[in-house]
């Protein structure tokens, strides 16, 4: 049993018997009167979100999900395909049940698949993975704006702000809890 | 490269030919040209000697400034960083991107905006205890204890019984702006460690400090808003000049909810507060700030019961654009009746399993001896920093804020 400190951004409740992750939550305490938190939550298998306030310290049901490693293969239409390192078994998970972890899979990556009740229903990737900058503006061209960041897009499709002294074709390290720019590697 | 830019001050300062130093941060290094970020923006400077600083370190650049450029300019590095530069969850980004500096800048006016609004109306600023002997006794409040104090202390979660023993000692007119400390509150517009700004006035009631209220938001907006009123708040401008509207609960029930508030509190304090969060607050103060006024009896906390009619308090909270900006009262003066509520306030935190604090008997002692009809607010600091600079997080306007002190 879990109660509504234990809320977070990603926090994964059981209510009416459906999983939910927290997508938002806030804190809110009016006057002086008892607090509550606030939450939008996002329903692991449909994807509908909606809100729920609960009285500060209320007990909520932790959903417990089980996490299976497994080697990621190849896209193929909207779906990306898994396959479980032990079994062999292969499984397909749609790009909207992975969010912005697609932009994270590399070929015969390793990965956490998050199943409820034996369906998959998200991935964690590794905490770091390094990707190459295929589109950004050159060098410091221009800047008078006082600006220490600038957008660049990886090979994955995903657009990171980095230091403008970042350069196309460069490796770099991304945070993939955050989705931000850690430091440049040797590619 | 681009057209050299300077900060207007340097400009200014300097009369060609004259000697020129800058000092700052490097941001780049381009052959013989050096980016140095200087206090007050960015600066482009052209360096006669080769040099190649370390990129992030701290350099002052020395020469000659003709009016338009620094020439024959040296470069010398001052110390260089021992960890890589720009480090993610560093200082220098931290501070230097999304506006954080500039808004700690405005911040810094806004209190000054502050202590004029209360200098020029003759109020005196007072500083007292942050740590005390009885922390407040709401229900919904908690306090951090000090460990090792002797006799117990606690720190403040207001400054408002020593607050009043002021009054009570004759300073008819008195303000403060001090932090204080709560527990469990931790969110958008929560930090443990907040600045409260907290008044009191003599021979006056409700009225006079929704005024003073009213006066002290405009003045302070007006500060950094080139003498605007009309604030981004939280996304809907709002016009904070003075008068505001003025709403009781009963009415805002009735308005925003289609519910009548005394058949609401019959079913209990916490369906009370659920409608007021769901579905009234967030209709409160948009476009103009609204005063919502005459709590309920049960809420009155420190405020004084309305003497024509005892079921509601004269306190009220100003809202803005959705978010409560203060909490103000007539404040009670009558001692036995504060005694009363102090002793039910500790029996209901007993019985909800919450620490029992002591009963200030010095804040009693000086009710005893007899504070003048007063009026009374807190407001939250931060909070108007928030709305006033349409900063959605209390962590956007503080300089450190509590998640990123270890």
């Amino acid at each position: 049993m879990a109660d509504t400190t234990d809320i977070k951004k990603g926090f994964k409740m059981l209510l009416d018997g459906q999983p939910y992750s927290v997508v938002d939550h806030q804190f809110v305490k009016p006057g002086k009167g008892q607090a509550f938190v606030r939450t939008r939550l996002k329903n692991m298998i449909t994807g509908n979100t909606l809100e729920r306030t609960f009285k500060s310290g209320e007990k909520v049901d932790k959903a417990e999900c089980e996490e299976v490693e497994m080697q990621y293969l190849y896209p193929e239409g909207e779906d990306y395909v898994f396959m479980d390192t032990q079994t062999y078994e292969q499984m397909r998970i749609s790009a909207e049940d992975l969010g912005d972890n697609k932009f994270y899979l590399l070929d015969n990556m390793n990965v956490y698949v998050m199943l409820f009740q034996g369906r998959p229903i998200g991935i964690t990737p590794p905490t770091f993975v390094n990707l190459q900058v295929v589109e950004v503006e050159p060098g410091f061209k221009g800047d008078t704006s006082g600006n220490t960041t600038k957008p660049a897009k990886l090979s994955s499709g995903l657009v990171v702000n980095v230091p403008l002294f970042v350069e196309e074709g460069e490796m770099l390290k991304i945070d993939t809890r955050t989705g931000e720019y850690v430091e440049r590697v040797k590619g | 490269m681009s057209t050299p830019r300077y900060p207007i001050e340097i400009a200014l300062r300097l009369r060609p030919p004259a000697p020129a130093k800058i000092g700052g941060r490097v941001i780049h290094v381009d052959g013989r040209a050096v980016l140095v970020r200087d206090v007050s923006g960015s600066v482009w400077v052209d360096v006669a000697d080769e040099v190649s600083p370390v990129l992030g370190a701290w350099v002052t650049v020395e020469g000659t400034f003709d009016g338009t450029r620094i020439t024959q300019a040296s470069c010398r590095l001052l110390n260089p960083p021992r960890v890589p530069f720009p480090k993610p969850s560093g200082e220098w980004l931290f501070f230097q991107t999304e506006g954080r500096l500039e808004r700690l800048k405005k911040r810094a006016v806004m209190r000054r905006a502050v202590r004029e609004h209360f200098d020029r109306r003759a109020f005196l600023e007072v500083e007292t205890p942050s740590m005390v002997p009885s922390p407040g006794l709401d229900l919904h409040l908690d306090a951090f204890p000090i460990a090792g104090a002797e006799p117990a202390r606690w720190l403040i979660t207001s400054p408002e019984y020593q607050m009043k023993r002021i009054l009570a000692g004759g300073a008819p007119r008195i303000y403060q702006m001090c932090r204080c400390f709560r527990r469990g509150e931790l969110g958008e517009r929560h930090e443990p460690e907040f600045t409260m700004v907290e008044w009191y006035r003599a021979f006056s009631g409700a009225d006079e400090v929704m005024r003073d209220t009213e006066q002290l938001v405009a003045h302070v907006a007006q500060s950094v808003l080139d003498g605007s009123t009309v604030i981004p708040a939280r996304g809907t401008p709002v016009d904070v000049a003075p008068p505001w509207d003025r709403l009781t609960v009963a009415e805002a029930f009735t308005r925003y909810a289609g519910l009548d508030v005394d058949a609401v509190l019959a079913s209990g304090e916490e369906t009370f507060f659920r409608i007021l969060i769901d579905q009234i607050e967030p209709q409160l103060g948009r476009f103009r700030p609204v005063f919502v006024t005459d709590w309920p009896a049960s809420m009155a906390s420190l405020a004084r019961l309305d003497p024509r009619n005892p079921k509601v308090a004269q306190r009220f909270e100003a809202y803005v654009d959705g978010m409560e900006l203060c909490n103000g009262f007539a404040e009670l003066v009558d001692p036995v009746e504060q005694r009363d509520r102090l002793e039910r306030d500790q029996q209901a935190r007993h019985t909800a399993g919450l620490p029992v604090y002591p009963i200030d008997e010095a804040f009693l002692g000086a009710l005893e001896e007899g504070l003048p009809p007063s009026g009374g607010n807190a407001l939250g600091f931060d909070r108007l920093v928030m709305l006033v600079l349409g900063a959605p997080r209390i962590e956007d306007v503080v300089a450190i804020p509590s998640r990123r002190l270890d």
